[in-house]
C-alpha cells in the first residue's frame, strides 16, 4: 500500500482530490483562493497602515493562513514519508528541449540550475527567484486570484472574468515559455 | 480547534501539490510547451468535476456546515485587469515554476530557495496595493 502511495500519483486522482479540497471549503463556509494569503500577510503586517488596500480584518482569513501552514506541512510529509525518490517524470520533448536552454534532465522535483541554494545565493539566480515570484504577487492580485481562484473556482463557477484570467495566464506563460527564457536562462 | 479542519484541508493540498508532480517546474515547462497531458489533465479533472459540483449546489440550494446558503459571487465585470494581471501571472508562473500554492508546499519540502520566490510573492502583492489605483482595471 505504502509502496503504492509513494508512486506519482496519476492526473485523474490528484484532479478529484483538488476538486474535493474545493467542496470541503465551501462546505465549511469558505472558497479556495490561495493568493488572498499574500494579501493577508501584507495587512497583518501593518500594511493597512500605509496603503488601504490592505486595511480590512485580516483576522477572518486565519483559515486560510492556517490552510497554507497545512500545505508547507504536506510538502513536508511527502518528502519524508510518501516519496519513492524518483525524479519527475516529464516527456523526452520536453527534456531535449530544456537541455538546449541548458537545464540538465530531471534528477529530482526541480531543476538544480535554478533552485540548489548555489543558484539562490548567485546573483542571477537570485534574481530570477526574485523577479518570477513578484510578477507572480503582483499578477495574482491584480488579475484578482491565481491558479485556484480562477482555474479552479472560478471556471468551475462558469465565470467570464476567470476564463479571461486564464487566457492571461497563459498568453504570460507562453511569452516567458518561448520568447523570454532563452533569454533569461 | 476550529482550524483542524483547514490544517487538514491545506496538508492534503500540500501531499496532492506535491505527489501528483504539479508542483514542479519541469511539469509547468511541459505544459507550457503542450508535451504532455498531465497538468491538463489535473486542471480538467478539478474543473469538470468542480462544475458539476457547483450545479448540484446551486440546484438544490445546499448550505454549509452552519446551515448558511453556499453562495457565489459574479466576478467584478471587467476584461483589462484580468487580462493583464493574468499576464503578469503568467510570466511568473513560467519563470517560477510555482503559483503560491505549490511555492509553500516546495519550501516544506524542503526547497529553500522557494522562500526567495514566495517572499517576492508577498512584496509584488505589496506593490499592486501600492500603484493600484493607477493601474487600468
Amino acid at each position: 500500500m505504502l509502496e503504492f502511495i509513494q508512486q506519482p500519483w496519476t492526473w485523474w486522482v490528484s484532479g478529484a482530490l483538488i476538486a474535493g479540497i474545493m467542496f470541503s471549503l465551501l462546505f465549511f463556509g469558505q472558497s479556495f483562493g490561495f493568493s488572498s494569503n499574500l494579501r493577508t500577510i501584507c495587512s497583518a503586517a501593518g500594511g493597512g497602515k500605509l496603503l488601504k488596500f490592505f486595511d480590512f480584518n485580516w483576522r477572518s482569513q486565519l483559515w486560510n493562513l492556517v490552510f497554507l501552514v497545512g500545505a508547507i506541512l504536506g510538502g513536508f510529509i511527502a518528502h519524508q514519508f510518501l516519496s519513492n525518490g524518483q525524479p519527475v517524470q516529464i516527456s523526452e520533448n520536453t527534456i531535449n528541449d530544456l537541455a538546449q536552454l541548458g537545464i540538465g534532465a530531471p534528477t529530482s522535483a526541480q531543476p538544480d540550475e535554478l533552485f540548489s541554494l548555489e543558484s539562490m545565493l548567485s546573483l542571477k539566480g537570485f534574481a530570477i527567484l526574485a523577479l518570477g515570484g513578484l510578477m507572480v504577487g503582483f499578477g495574482s492580485r491584480y488579475a484578482g486570484g491565481c491558479t485556484s481562484g480562477h482555474a479552479i473556482s472560478g471556471l468551475s463557477d462558469l465565470q467570464v472574468p476567470s476564463l479571461i484570467a486564464v487566457i492571461g495566464f497563459f498568453a504570460g506563460g507562453l511569452l516567458m515559455t518561448y520568447v523570454l527564457l532563452p533569454l533569461i536562462l | 480547534m476550529k482550524f483542524i479542519k483547514f490544517l487538514i484541508l491545506g496538508t492534503v493540498f500540500g501531499i496532492v501539490m506535491a505527489k501528483s508532480e504539479a508542483f514542479s517546474w519541469f511539469r509547468i515547462q511541459e505544459m507550457f510547451r503542450f508535451q504532455a497531458f498531465h497538468m491538463y489533465g489535473i486542471i480538467g479533472t478539478a474543473v469538470i468535476l468542480g462544475a458539476i459540483g457547483v450545479a448540484l449546489i446551486k440546484k438544490f440550494k445546499l448550505r454549509d456546515i452552519s446551515g448558511n446558503p453556499i453562495n457565489f459571487y459574479p466576478k467584478e465585470k471587467s476584461i483589462m485587469r484580468y487580462l493583464i494581471g493574468g499576464t503578469i501571472f503568467g510570466l511568473g508562473w513560467a519563470l517560477s515554476g510555482a503559483c503560491p500554492g505549490p511555492m509553500v508546499v516546495n519550501i516544506g519540502y524542503g526547497y529553500i530557495a522557494m522562500i526567495v520566490v514566495f517572499l517576492f510573492a508577498i512584496i509584488g502583492t505589496y506593490l499592486y496595493g501600492f500603484i493600484k489605483d493607477k493601474l487600468p482595471h
